[in-house]
C-alpha cells in the first residue's frame, strides 16, 4: 500500500515551490527594520522545511511544537508578523487553512461559573486549522483573586495545545516584562512554548521610513519641511507616555490629514489639482500638542510623579 | 442489528479522519456542520438532541471531530451523527447526515400488529431499546 520513500530530498526545490520564498519576501518588503525577527522567522522556516524533508524520507514522525510567543512593546508589528506566520505555516503545510483568529482575555474567559469552558472551547474551535492569536496573553492569569475563571481558561488551553498539536498553532503575543512574570506563574506554558521571538522598538529613521510608507499606501506624500517636523515629531513622541511605535506614527498621521483637509478648505479659493490634495505640508504636522510638550493630563500626571518622587 | 440511516450507513464504521473529511467536504461547501445525539433510534425520530450549537463559523473540521469526541465522552453508549446544514435556499436544510458513534449492542425492532376497525391490521415497528427508560436504554 505505502508508496516507496524517497532516497533524496532537494530543499532548495522544495522552497520554491511551497512558496515560503515569497512569504520571506514578502516579509523583507513591507516590514521595515525587525531584523531580528526576521532571522528568526528564517531560521523557522529552515526549521520546518528540513523538517517537512525529514518526514518525507521518513526520519521524523511527530510534528514540531510550532507555538510561539511574541514579546514587545505596542506598535512594534506583533499582529502582522503573526498574520504573515500564519501564511507561511499554511504554505509549509503545518496549518491546514491558515487563517488568524485573534483573541484577548475578554473572548477567552467567562463572567460566570461554568460560562468559561464552553467559550474558550468556541474560539479554540474556530481557529482549528489555522492560528490563535492572544493579545496580552499575561491578562488570563490573575493572581490577585484566586477565583479568576481566567485560570480555567489556561487549563482548556493547555490541554488542547497539547493535545490538537496538529489542528492549531496559538501565538501568544505581549509586553514583554509582564509575559515574563506571566511565564514564570504557568510554567506550563513555557515549557509548550518552543519559539519566543522578541520584537525590538523601531528607530527614529525606521519610523520616519514608516510614516511615509503609510502615507504612500493612501497616496499622500511629506514636503520636505514635513520630513523635518515628521522627523521632529517622532523624536519628541518617543518620551512622552504612551508611546507605541508604529502606531503612534499613524494615530500622528490621522491627525495630520485632518489637519490638511482643515487647511485645504479653509484656503481654498477655486479648483484644487491632485497634488494639493495629496501633499501633507510642515503646519500640517508642527501642529500638534505632542511639540508643546504632550496633553495636559499626561504632563499634570508626569509632574505629579516627579512631585512625589521628590517629597519621598 | 446494524442501524442503517443516512450516510455510509452500509460501509464499515467511519474513523475519525473519514469525519474529518467528510466535515470538510460541507464547509467548503458553506454547510452547517452540527452533532447531534439519541438514545431512540426510531427511523421517524427527526430531532435529535443538539450537541452544542451548530457550527456556522469554523473553517475547519477538526472542529468538528473535536466536538464528536467531546459528546462521544459523555454519550458514548448511545447514537451520534454529523449533519450539515445548507441554508442558501432560505431554510434550513439538510445535505448530510451520517452516523459517527452506536451503541455496543443494537437489539433492533419488532414488529407490533394493531387491531383496527373491520378486522383491519396496522402495522408499526419499536426498538427494543426505548422499553427502558430513558437513560438507561444501552448499557
Amino acid at each position: 500500500m505505502d508508496e516507496p520513500r524517497p532516497t533524496h530530498v532537494d530543499l532548495a526545490a522544495s522552497f520554491e515551490n511551497s512558496g515560503v520564498r515569497d512569504v520571506l519576501r514578502e516579509l523583507d518588503e513591507t516590514l521595515i527594520g525587525l531584523e531580528p525577527v526576521k532571522s528568526r522567522i528564517r531560521e523557522t522556516a529552515a526549521l520546518l522545511l528540513v523538517d517537512q524533508a525529514r518526514r518525507q524520507l521518513g526520519l521524523a514522525t511527530e510534528t514540531p511544537t510550532l507555538h510561539m510567543s511574541f514579546t514587545g512593546n505596542p506598535g512594534t508589528g506583533k499582529t502582522t508578523v503573526a498574520l504573515k506566520m500564519a501564511d507561511l505555516l499554511h504554505r509549509l503545510g503545518y496549518v491546514r487553512k491558515g487563517h488568524l483568529v485573534t483573541v484577548t482575555r475578554d473572548d477567552l474567559v467567562g463572567q460566570y461559573i461554568g460560562h468559561t469552558a464552553p467559550k474558550t472551547k468556541e474560539v479554540l474551535k474556530k481557529a482549528m486549522g489555522g492560528v490563535l492569536f492572544i493579545d496580552e496573553a499575561y491578562y488570563l492569569y490573575r493572581p490577585e483573586n484566586e477565583r479568576d475563571y481566567g485560570q480555567e481558561a489556561i487549563e482548556i488551553l493547555l490541554q488542547v495545545m497539547e493535545n490538537n498539536r496538529d489542528d492549531l498553532v496559538v501565538i501568544l503575543a505581549g509586553y514583554a516584562d509582564r509575559m515574563d512574570r506571566f511565564f514564570a506563574s504557568n510554567p506550563g506554558f513555557r515549557s509548550r512554548i518552543a519559539h519566543h521571538i522578541e520584537f525590538p522598538d523601531y528607530t527614529d529613521p525606521e519610523l520616519l521610513h514608516i510614516s511615509e510608507k503609510m502615507l504612500a499606501s493612501q497616496n499622500y506624500r511629506l514636503d520636505d519641511g514635513a520630513r523635518a517636523a515628521m522627523r521632529d515629531y517622532i523624536a519628541a513622541r518617543r518620551h512622552q507616555p504612551h508611546f507605541a511605535n508604529a502606531r503612534s506614527v499613524r494615530n500622528a498621521l490621522d491627525r495630520a490629514r485632518l489637519r490638511q483637509a482643515n487647511r485645504l478648505f479653509n484656503e481654498a479659493k477655486g479648483p484644487i489639482d491632485a497634488d494639493r490634495l495629496s501633499l501633507i505640508t510642515e503646519p500640517d504636522i508642527r501642529a500638534s500638542r505632542v511639540f508643546r510638550g504632550g496633553l495636559d493630563v499626561d504632563r499634570l500626571d508626569a509632574g505629579r510623579a516627579t512631585g512625589q518622587a521628590a517629597a519621598e | 442489528m446494524k442501524l442503517r440511516q443516512g450516510q455510509f450507513s452500509f460501509l464499515p464504521d467511519l474513523t475519525d479522519d473519514d469525519i474529518r473529511v467528510q466535515a470538510q467536504y460541507a464547509i467548503d461547501n458553506g454547510w452547517a456542520v452540527s452533532v447531534e445525539y439519541t438514545d431512540d433510534p426510531h427511523p421517524r425520530n427527526t430531532y435529535w438532541e443538539m450537541w452544542g450549537h451548530p457550527m456556522f463559523d469554523n473553517p475547519d473540521a477538526a472542529a468538528v471531530v473535536f466536538e464528536v469526541n467531546e459528546c462521544r465522552k459523555e454519550h458514548g453508549g448511545k447514537y451520534i451523527r454529523v449533519i450539515a446544514f445548507d441554508a442558501s435556499p432560505g431554510w434550513e436544510s439538510i445535505r448530510m447526515s451520517f452516523i459517527v458513534n452506536r451503541p455496543a449492542t443494537e437489539p433492533g425492532f419488532r414488529l407490533i400488529r394493531q387491531e383496527a376497525e373491520g378486522r383491519s391490521v396496522r402495522y408499526t415497528i419499536e426498538s427494543y431499546a426505548v422499553r427502558e427508560p430513558e437513560g438507561a436504554r444501552y448499557a
